[in-house]
């Protein structure tokens, strides 16, 4: 039987990078409205990055005004993620960075790291 | 010309159209199928067709299935099955492969369901059970009353009952082919379809469209 995971791939979206967590980045995504075409951004931190062949997704978090944070996940090979850019590394020693659900203000600031 | 074929169920992933929606997707390795025989009204009493699909060893079929595919120089195939198609242009010995179908037509997909072995009411037929709190003691999940009293006196017959559950044969109507790749045989149809992975599905194209 021919494998699912290894044979059957979706092309990689070429303008989205490789991610990790703790990346701050900013998304620019694609919105259809009506027969208009229009490009927003989701500036934030990427908390997770999940695998799944073509169902792989990253979580981007940002703290909206008053403090109220807001989380988006956008699929990897979806087309309508215009570009991805990273804006700065930031030092993290775990894979989720759940944590940052219950932080805010300067306890939510992550260490930049330079390569 | 109606059109069938046999395939093996390989899984679900996700693909994404040209508005980049991402559709589930259930992949198919279809064909290559050979017509290992076709049955006429006037021989057989109705027209169909006889595919055969599954390359194997010979020493796992029977000698009555090798001799029938060896009339028609064909190599062991692991399953066949009869599809009625009419007035079919097709002859032994004729390969049939994914081509068959072309994206955006609508297909029935037959398969065997997963089996869920003796299931009880709520799993088999959705009934609601009962409270889980208020004094209910054991049960939560009990069929309840199966009838009236003494009129009529008996349970109807198709009273809905715990029993065998799954295992049978299922067909997913209408479902919507989105990826055909000839070269891998690899046949994606929009949505879910019966059985597991790996499990023997046979592919028709719609009744109702």
């Amino acid at each position: 039987m021919i494998d699912l995971d290894k044979n059957f791939n979706t092309t990689d979206n070429p303008n989205i990078p490789t991610l990790k967590s703790g990346d701050q980045v900013s998304v620019h995504v694609r919105i259809k409205e009506g027969e208009r075409e229009r490009i927003q951004e989701f500036k934030g931190t990427v908390i997770r990055m999940r695998k799944g062949g073509n169902n792989a997704n990253f979580t981007v978090r940002r703290t909206a005004s008053n403090g109220i944070g807001v989380e988006r996940t956008f699929l990897l090979h979806s087309p309508r993620v215009d570009k991805v850019v990273v804006e700065r590394h930031t030092h993290v020693r775990r894979a989720q960075l759940y944590f940052l659900r219950g932080l805010t203000g300067k306890k939510a600031h992550l260490k930049q790291k330079f390569e | 010309m109606l059109k069938g074929l046999i395939g093996k169920k390989i899984g679900m992933t996700q693909i994404f159209d040209e508005t980049g929606v991402a559709l589930p997707v259930t992949l198919i390795e279809a064909g290559p199928c050979y017509v290992t025989q076709v049955r006429l009204p006037e021989k057989e009493g109705y027209a169909a067709i006889q595919l055969g699909f599954g390359e194997t060893n010979p020493k796992r079929l029977a000698s009555g299935e090798l001799g029938h595919l060896k009339k028609s120089d064909l190599p062991p195939l692991r399953f066949v099955r009869e599809f009625r198609i009419k007035d079919s242009e097709y002859k032994v010995g004729d390969k049939v492969t994914v081509d068959v179908f072309g994206l955006g037509e609508r297909v029935d997909v037959i398969g065997t369901s997963k089996g869920k072995g003796f299931a009880g009411v709520v799993k088999k037929y959705h009934f609601k059970g009962h409270f889980e709190t208020h004094g209910t003691s054991d049960r939560v999940r009990a069929p309840g009353s199966s009838g009236s009293g003494t009129t009529p006196g008996r349970v109807y017959k198709g009273t809905r009952r715990a029993g065998h559950m799954g295992s049978e044969r299922v067909t997913a109507q209408g479902l919507k082919v989105v990826l055909v790749d000839a070269e891998r045989n690899l046949l994606g149809v929009h949505g879910a379809i019966p059985g597991s992975k790996g499990g023997l599905v046979l592919i028709k194209d719609a009744r109702k469209q």
